[in-house]
């Protein structure tokens, strides 16, 4: 029971993060109709400006954890932004009335391009940082077995809170999130309408990558590192994260990345270690298989 | 239209200069922006474990200064090129100069391959890089199956390479199997695969179908390499036993085909010898695909890919197309891989990641899905220009990924060949890929 609920924590905090990258999925799918394939891999980047920042921060002497936690996070936030936007003005707005499977064999190449690039300009081996959080709770003890949960599992859970309230205010409340759900419906309707289709889908992007690099920053503080190819997993359990909670729909995704987290540390607790990815990516195909709307989503009506 | 007074042409052309300058500059911005961390500053696991970094402002400077000029470059050629119309229908001539060239050249292609070792029975390597085209040209091929074909985007297509590769190596190294009995065993296993992963994604259409077969790749290879009791893990299966001549070894000793035929023995004799089986095992892919094409179940697969609503309102059996083009491009895809475990000798997972995939599929859309003679001139240029580049290796996925990003953007239906459907109504229409972009092709 104890082992159950410290696999729980665990896996709750490990979803929030693929549901962090899955919103990324599904707002694009939802307002493009396309797979942002390299949305894995700006995850990445997020978690690598995550940590260069960090690095500065600390050798210029700042020791106020607070601080360079917000510093971190908005300046990763702001740059991992603009990745996204400029992926999305090189690799897709061009092609978007090219035929049905161009979006997505350009956003392979997109992957490749970042994934190289990292490689090229860090190195490719895996960046290790000391942990910046530290200490945490023992919540309750029995036989031997202390149940833990620690600050670090408290600030990703948290942020991850904070940020889908300010997302869902963005998304409900204002403009912004109108304008997405017009051209969610019908790009042509809310252009005649006087929509910026172009502007709105940007902003899509850059919003998506913003979140992508919230959740690389919390990889880089929970797993204490990051490699080039980190994104491209990540990224699939992402997506299957997507796909499970109804893709297009962002509640889902939040579900679907809290299931697919808690599914693979359970797994990993019970089963074996080794055939995690192989359980997350069988979730993927059984999904798809006897639910393709997902739990959330609403069916895809076939149109000729 | 009319054409533009000279004043209009002048002040366009001052505010055009202003614009070029002003979107160089915003790119240049941006370009420091997202380089600003990742180029400038470099970081390194110390010595004592611990992170260190140092600065490389000089890096950022000129990559910056590269975007800055080569913004200006791009909008310039744009502006240059810009307003040519384009022709949308190819005229007779030069339709007919085309269909004289592209019969021309698959024979020349042909005899050019089949003279390779003869012209270069000195140089391994050259021999080696043909092989190794000739592999990926046949894995393209059976690709193109399934992607040119019936238009299914498969992104696992090297689960079934590897499926292909390990039957061979498991089959000969602990049955002692010979290849010539293994190698339709792959095909048929690896058909197998196929048409396991054909069942339950027979509904998915699409992008999701992409994904799907890109998770079950994935599977696979993560399944090779945690079973280690059967295919070794990640050590691979090594002493696989090399290919022979119909039963009689390619060996210096007695009983080998040299000493048979009666010429002295050299090793070379091997390397020749993998290179016409490969061209065959191709000219067989090849042969049957276009045998196929012409049957009723190829006239499905180009349906279905034109449109699967219409194909199942026509009574065309959605479900046994789909998988016999699975089954089809795997069994190839099987073959090539007992071939490439045959001349390697030595298998493992690392040989069958994703971006092999990604690499057969790149060598299909630039081909032009569907056209046989623009995926072997397609494999020709990639694989040749990785081993023109082997050098800057560094830099292959960097330089891979942009090509296929600009390839989508200039040249979606591929820069070689075209996707020309067999069946027509009256005459035959050679389309170009401007129209075909429209889907009107």
């Amino acid at each position: 029971m104890d082992y159950f609920a410290q696999q729980l924590i665990n896996g709750i905090v490990l979803g929030s993060i693929y549901g962090l990258i899955a919103i990324g999925y599904t707002m694009v799918y939802g307002i493009v109709g396309m797979i942002n394939f390299a949305h894995g891999d700006i995850f990445m980047i997020g978690g690598f400006i995550a940590l260069i920042t960090f690095l500065i921060l600390v050798s210029i002497g700042l020791t106020a954890v607070p601080v360079i936690l917000l510093i971190v996070l908005l300046v990763s936030m702001a740059i991992t932004a603009l990745y996204g936007w400029t992926v999305e003005r090189i690799a897709y707005r061009p092609l978007r009335h090219s035929f049905r499977l161009a979006p997505m064999l350009s956003a392979i190449g997109m992957s490749f391009v970042l994934i190289n690039y990292s490689q090229i300009t860090q190195g490719a081996r895996v960046k290790p940082v000391p942990p910046i959080i530290t200490g945490g709770y023992s919540l309750f003890n029995s036989d031997g077995f202390v149940v833990r949960l620690s600050n670090v599992q408290i600030v990703v859970v948290i942020a991850t809170i904070v940020l889908l309230a300010i997302f869902t205010w963005l998304v409900s409340r204002t403009r912004l999130g109108r304008d997405m759900r017009a051209c969610e419906q019908d790009q042509t309707m809310a252009a005649l309408l006087g929509v910026d289709v172009d502007r709105t889908i940007s902003m899509t992007f850059l919003i998506g990558a913003a979140l992508a690099a919230v959740a690389g920053m919390m990889y880089l503080l929970y797993y204490g590192l990051v490699d080039f190819f980190m994104g491209f997993v990540a990224g699939i359990k992402a997506f299957t994260a997507a796909v499970l909670g109804g893709i297009g729909s962002l509640p889902g995704a939040m579900l679907g990345g809290l299931l697919i987290g808690l599914i693979e540390t359970m797994w990993s607790a019970y089963f074996s270690v080794e055939y995690k990815d192989v359980a997350a990516f069988s979730i993927l195909i059984v999904v798809l298989i006897f639910l393709p709307t997902g739990l959330l989503g609403r069916p895809e009506v076939e149109k000729v | 239209m009319t054409t533009p007074t000279p004043e209009l042409t002048q002040a366009s052309r001052a505010s055009g200069v202003a614009f070029i300058f002003k979107k160089a500059l915003i790119s240049a911005f941006v370009a420091l922006v997202l380089f600003s961390l990742m180029i400038g500053i470099r970081t390194e696991a110390g010595p004592t474990g611990e992170l260190i970094y140092w600065t490389r402002f000089d890096d950022l400077a000129t990559m910056v200064a590269i975007v800055f000029g080569g913004s200006i470059v791009v909008e310039l050629l744009r502006q240059w090129w810009g307003p040519i119309a384009t022709v949308a229908i190819v005229p007779p001539s030069v339709q007919t100069a085309f269909g004289v060239a592209r019969r021309a050249i698959p024979p020349l292609l042909l005899i050019c391959t089949v003279l390779v070792p003869v012209i270069f029975y000195d140089q391994r390597y050259v021999i080696d890089t043909g092989i190794q085209v000739l592999t990926y040209v046949m894995l393209g091929w059976g690709l193109n199956v399934v992607v040119g074909l019936a238009g299914l985007l498969d992104l696992g297509y090297v689960a079934f390479y590897a499926v292909g590769a390990y039957s061979y190596a498991l089959l000969s190294t602990n049955f002692g199997l010979t290849f010539w009995i293994c190698l339709p065993l792959a095909g048929i296993l690896a058909a197998l695969w196929g048409v396991l992963l054909g069942f339950p994604v027979l509904r998915l259409r699409g992008d999701y179908l992409a994904i799907v077969t890109l998770a079950f790749g994935e599977i696979i290879r993560l399944v090779i390499i945690n079973w280690q009791s059967l295919t070794g893990g990640p050590n691979g299966v090594s002493g696989i036993p090399r290919p022979s001549f119909f039963g009689i070894p390619l060996t210096p000793g007695d009983d080998g085909l040299a000493a048979k035929l009666g010429i002295e023995f050299s090793p070379t004799q091997r390397i020749v010898f993998l290179f016409y089986l490969i061209l065959a095992l191709a000219l067989l892919t090849n042969w049957v695909t276009i045998r196929l094409r012409r049957l009723p179940i190829g006239r499905a697969w180009e349906a279905l890919r034109e449109d699967e609503v219409a194909c199942r309102a026509l009574g065309i059996n959605t479900t046994t197309t789909k998988l016999t083009a699975f089954a089809t491009g795997a069994m190839f895809g099987g073959f090539a891989g007992a071939f490439f475990a045959t001349r390697q000798g030595f298998i493992s997972p690392e040989s069958f990641t994703f971006q092999e995939s990604a690499l057969v599929l790149a060598i299909v859309v630039l081909g032009g899905m569907g056209s046989q003679l623009g995926v072997a001139l397609a494999a020709l240029t990639l694989i040749g220009g990785f081993e023109l580049f082997r050098g800057f290796d560094q830099y292959r996925m960097l330089v891979f990924g942009m090509a296929m990003v600009l390839l989508m953007i200039w040249r979606p239906r591929g820069l070689i060949g075209h996707r020309a459907p067999t069946v027509f109504l009256k005459h035959s229409q050679a389309i170009s890929s401007e129209l075909a972009r429209e889907g009107r092709g």
